[in-house]
């Protein structure tokens, strides 16, 4: 027989300093308390430096017009406009160098990750050189070296470098041909989307006969999907009329007029940053695969699978679940090292808030909406890869 | 007779034939499929095309010399090293005082000296804090003058490698007290404590370096009372040590949570305080798991201290920037970029690898072989 436990000790008394819970209610407020004394201190402090120096505040500044030209941009934008539009000029800058950046950081970042795997000592040491070279010295002085490169070793405006015909690339950035925009271009991209639609329905009827007959023909599958978007894109194209005007930049004395064009700039910023992000990601993709258990490639030589095989099918889909927390954090690391591009002259969202921080005077607001944007694209990043992370990650029951 | 019960060893074979010597070694690591064959070539040939050309600009054609002229007559076949020779003392002490230049120098030398001491295991006591906040006196005694005789040099003509020593330097040392409130405020127990916490650090890590500086440059001086002056360096140093602190304490915290919950468990159960639980059983071992890491946090500061460049201070990149506003020598900027590459990458590799020796060197306590 059990004897009945005894009764709890009683709860100590709560308005008690020898309670824990009061203890810590008190270590709170006090803290709260002494954090309203210092910012309403510093804030006190703050509006009579700009009253003494006459500085206006509030928001209001915003509707102004800008009254300062910008000298790229993905949409039209002259100085009448306000200082509200010249900050989504900057920030469409910022993501334009940004994304782009993403994808080029990515593709060379995983291929040099697995090229330190090699088992070929000549490709190791170079990746190896790669990802020491770009991890050990600092973005800004990369960036300077390339805009270097950029504006005095690139041959004139009148001698361009032509790696393939209508592609002019000169101190003045990078000229290419462009297809001009017509109505039957609205085939193409019908077309496109359909392709796209059509390929992933493909790949779900491969998996579903997989699933059911045990059928797989690997490679095969996504070579029909890729075949099937790339012909429906060409039917739309031509069901538009097939529109053929090409934009060819043509050089005239001073300049090149016509196509598509990217600024020296802008070409600075993103191989910069591409290059200095793609030895973190090197790195991050590098360990991640080595995390994955060494009978994993025991098992895929047993199978007799090749290498090109073993990376795709095993040891890369077991990987990237370790790979995402940290490639997430490189993401981030590159959005906000784009803003470095202040260094070189671009005009991302750092540039455009200093310049409207030394017009304006208003430097708590004009900081302020700066730092809100790279907040807001920081979580906007760190949701995306959670979602992605969720879908990779392995389900347990 | 044998008895079979008995493990007689035999010698163990030879490997086959076709897989030792020279050819073999050379087929498995260089040829073994169509593709590694191709990609040994072409990393083959990349090497031919860029290191002959490489070798003569940088060696064989350059230019020793601060001698202009020759510089100018080599231009685009050798290198122009004169630069470095001509422009050193710039980019290497920024604009301090030509004829004072031997102070940073030896202040230079101090500090480099101490994080090299600080490295070593050996000097891991109490006393190596005495001796930082005796380098960090002499240091600025030595900087700033107007003791023991020496002419007064203000903080805004400070620039080169001491300013980018001691902006990485002191943000570290100063943001580590802070970094540890920061992580063990994140794992309080206590509400507002952790919230506040959190939002400090997400906040600081969710934004870039370059404004953490502006708000420094520019809202600091506003905060102040009126009639306050605040020096540039101070404001700068300020701003990162706020940015590093935050960096930092999320490193910390990865100690922190690596720790079994078991250790706090049984400095309670000894009746230990808050406070002494972190001081004696928390802390030394959640430090010691991540030494390594914040190794790498201090390269990354080394590193971030080029951003001060933009607010107007001439660290070792900014310095370089400024060297080559001289004209006549605007055109042999990469050779002025490449000596302080240099610089910065001796650096930071002897860093990142006395870290991962550090990793294998510190952990031999805890890992089972």
């Amino acid at each position: 027989m059990i004897p009945p436990a005894p009764p709890p000790p009683p709860r100590s008394r709560a308005w008690s300093w020898r309670s824990q819970a009061f203890r810590g209610l008190c270590y709170q407020i006090l803290t709260l308390v002494l954090l309203v004394l210092a910012i309403s201190y510093l804030m006190s402090n703050t509006f009579a430096n700009m009253r003494t120096r006459g500085i206006q505040s509030g928001f209001d500044f915003l509707l102004q017009p800008a009254g300062f030209a910008i000298g790229e941009s993905l949409f039209e934008f002259d100085s009448a406009q306000g200082y509200w539009v010249a900050y989504l000029v900057g920030l469409s800058n910022t993501l334009r160098v940004a994304l782009v950046g993403i994808v080029f950081a990515t593709v060379l970042g995983t291929l040099i990750g697995i090229g330190r795997l090699s088992n070929n000592i000549l490709l190791r040491g170079l990746c190896a050189v790669h990802v020491e070279v770009t991890r050990n010295i600092p973005l800004l002085l990369q960036l300077f070296m390339w805009y270097f490169v950029m504006t005095e070793l690139l041959p004139s405006i009148e001698a361009p470098l032509q790696p393939m015909a209508n592609v002019f690339f000169s101190k003045n950035g990078l000229q290419y041909p462009l297809p001009e925009w017509s109505a039957g271009h609205w085939g193409t991209v019908f077309g496109l989307l359909a392709g796209v639609l059509a390929w992933r329905a493909w790949v779900r009827r491969a998996v579903h006969q997989f699933e059911t007959t045990g059928l797989y023909r690997p490679g095969r599958t996504h070579l029909t999907g890729v075949a099937m978007w790339l012909s429906l894109t060409v039917l739309g194209w031509l069901a538009g009329g097939a529109p053929g005007e090409l934009s060819i930049p043509e050089v005239t004395e001073i300049n090149v007029v016509g196509g598509g064009a990217v600024t020296p700039e802008y070409l600075t910023v993103l191989i910069g940053l591409s290059i200095y992000t793609s030895g973190y990601i090197a790195e991050v993709v590098r360990s991640g695969i080595q995390s994955v258990a060494y009978g994993q490639h025991e098992a895929a030589v047993a199978l007799g699978l090749s290498r090109s095989a073993e990376l795709r099918l095993v040891q890369l889909p077991q990987a990237l679940r370790v790979i995402i927390p940290p490639l997430t954090s490189q993401y981030l690391n590159l959005i906000k090292n784009s803003s470095l591009a202040v260094a070189v002259g671009y005009p991302d969202l750092v540039s455009i808030g200093s310049t409207a921080l030394n017009q304006t005077g208003r430097a708590i607001e004009c900081i302020a909406v700066l730092m809100l944007c790279y907040l807001t694209l920081s979580l906007l990043t760190s949701a995306a890869m959670n979602l992605y992370n969720r879908r990779v990650r392995i389900r347990d029951r | 007779m044998i008895n079979p019960a008995v493990f007689i060893p035999i010698a163990a074979r030879l490997p086959p034939s076709n897989a030792i010597g020279a050819w073999p070694w050379l087929r498995r690591h260089f040829f073994d499929s169509a593709a590694n064959s191709f990609l040994t070539l072409l990393v083959l040939a990349l090497l031919l095309f860029a290191l002959p050309p490489l070798f003569n600009w940088a060696v064989l054609h350059a230019v020793v010399q601060a001698d202009n002229a020759a510089c100018r007559a080599a231009a685009g076949v050798g290198a122009c090293w004169g630069l470095v020779t001509e422009k050193g003392r710039l980019i290497l002490f920024g604009r301090y005082p030509y004829e004072e230049q031997w102070r940073p120098l030896i202040a230079s030398a101090l500090l480099v000296l101490l994080l090299v001491v600080s490295c070593l295991r050996f000097f891991w006591r109490p006393t190596l804090v005495l001796a930082w906040v005796v380098v960090f006196t002499v240091f600025y005694g030595l900087m700033k003058g107007d003791v023991a005789g020496l002419t007064p040099v203000d903080t805004d003509r400070w620039g080169g490698l001491p300013l980018t020593l001691l902006l990485s330097s002191v943000s570290l040392v100063v943001a580590f007290p802070l970094a540890i409130l920061l992580a063990l405020g994140r794992q309080s127990q206590l509400p507002a404590i952790r919230t506040l916490c959190v939002i400090f650090i997400e906040f600081v890590r969710g934004v870039p370096l370059i404004s953490v500086l502006f708000m420094a440059s520019f809202i600091l001086p506003l905060l102040m009372p009126q009639g306050a002056k605040i020096d540039v360096l101070v404001r700068v140093l300020i701003g990162m040590t706020l940015f590093t602190a935050a960096y930092l304490a999320e490193v910390i915290r990865g100690g922190l949570q690596a720790l079994p919950k078991g250790q706090m468990e049984a400095a309670h159960s000894l009746g230990l305080g808050y406070w002494q639980i972190q001081r004696k059983i928390v802390l030394p071992q959640a430090l010691r798991l991540v030494v390594p890491a914040i190794v790498n946090t201090f390269i990354g500061a080394f590193k971030d201290t080029s951003l001060v460049t933009i607010v107007s201070l001439y660290d070792l990149t900014g310095a370089v920037q400024l060297a080559l506003g001289d004209a006549d020598w605007r055109k042999f900027f990469i050779e002025g970029q490449l000596f302080v590459a240099a610089i910065y990458f001796i650096a930071c590799f002897a860093m990142s690898r006395y870290s991962q020796w550090l990793e294998g060197h510190l952990h031999t306590g805890t890992r089972r072989q």
